[in-house]
């Protein structure tokens, strides 16, 4: 996907969740101002993390050239790149949205599909959180919990590479955005 | 030599940060949709009557749970509390395990995002995989629990 084009789908799709808010409007106003109040929070929230995120790919852009992407995310990279893979999901805090540009730009260079689906899929395992999910369910729980989750990811990020094909937009000649 | 390598780390210092301003441009608006899209769905989706829904079958119970996971959104404590709740309410541990993994693994009110930064068929198939995973999880979990005597 290309960065006008990604620009010009993300302007439409903007443009239809106001068009969304409008017809709530005009159905529930008190609703659609509490939505409207509700997402003001959220975006509050995010702010921080869309910081660091920013700083992220900054330097990610900066020091990470495609030949190190391809060396240790890439199709040959091995175990190094699953537990790379891994522990990046586990580590990377925040809500998921910024992530996908990062995971985009790491594409284009090289990134393996499968340790993407990886990545994006350990993200349920929330260390900060850790003890909450404890006290809500029992360490036994969230031990077995976490350690499915992470066996689960390998298979799940092989078969959606499968599924998928290798690096699917790159015979597009698609390109970061 | 200085001079060439301070040109180049300029230059290399000013294509990021040319590249990243786009990158984060793409984003805003993104971003922005998918935040008030958010808002909007919690608004109208009150979490209070959820545990009407689930009809007390285990496999049902993960479906549901599932597909409630998979279409809220928000911060993943707000998952644990539900599941607490749902639980204490005589939900199955199977439909809360459902409902916890696909809060944060199945992403429909993040999919446009997705799609639009990664591609289309990516982020498709990786939604289907993580839903069917969140069921065969969920139902793994305690049924591991229990064959390991650690359930409490």
């Amino acid at each position: 996907m290309t960065a006008s084009s990604a620009r010009r789908g993300g302007l439409w799709f903007l443009l239809a969740v106001l068009l969304l808010y409008g017809i709530a409007f005009l159905l529930d106003p008190a609703s659609t101002n509490l939505a409207l109040d509700r997402s003001a929070a959220l975006f509050s929230r995010l702010l921080p993390m869309l910081g660091l995120v920013i700083l992220v790919l900054f330097f990610a852009n900066l020091l990470l050239q495609p030949s190190w992407v391809r060396e240790n995310l890439g199709k040959h990279s091995g175990q190094r790149g699953w537990i790379l893979a891994i522990a990046g999901g586990i580590l990377s805090a925040g809500p998921v949205y910024p992530w996908y540009a990062m995971l985009g730009d790491l594409k284009a260079k090289g990134m393996r599909t499968a340790l993407m689906s990886v990545f994006l899929y350990n993200r349920a395992i929330k260390l900060p959180l850790l003890p909450l999910l404890i006290q809500y369910f029992g360490l036994a729980y969230v031990l077995v919990l976490f350690a499915y989750l992470i066996l689960a990811s390998l298979p799940a990020g092989l078969l959606l590479e499968r599924l998928v094909g290798g690096r699917p937009s790159a015979r597009r000649g698609n390109r970061p955005l | 030599m200085p001079q060439p390598n301070r040109v180049d780390l300029r230059s290399r210092l000013a294509a990021s940060a040319r590249k990243t301003l786009s990158m984060a441009a793409s984003l805003l608006p993104i971003l922005i949709g998918v935040v008030l899209l958010t808002g909007l769905l919690l608004e109208l989706l009150p979490a209070k009557g959820m545990a009407e829904w689930f009809a007390r079958s285990d496999v049902l119970d993960a479906f549901i749970g599932v597909l409630a996971g998979g279409v809220a959104s928000g911060h993943p404590l707000t998952s644990y509390a539900l599941g607490g709740e749902l639980l204490d309410r005589g939900v199955s541990l199977i439909a809360v395990t459902a409902f916890l993994i696909s809060w944060v693994a199945v992403g429909s009110v993040q999919l446009p995002a997705e799609m639009l930064m990664l591609g289309r068929r990516f982020p498709l198939y990786r939604n289907l995989l993580c839903f069917g995973l969140a069921i065969l999880i969920a139902v793994l979990t305690p049924t591991a629990m229990y064959l390991l005597h650690l359930m409490p």
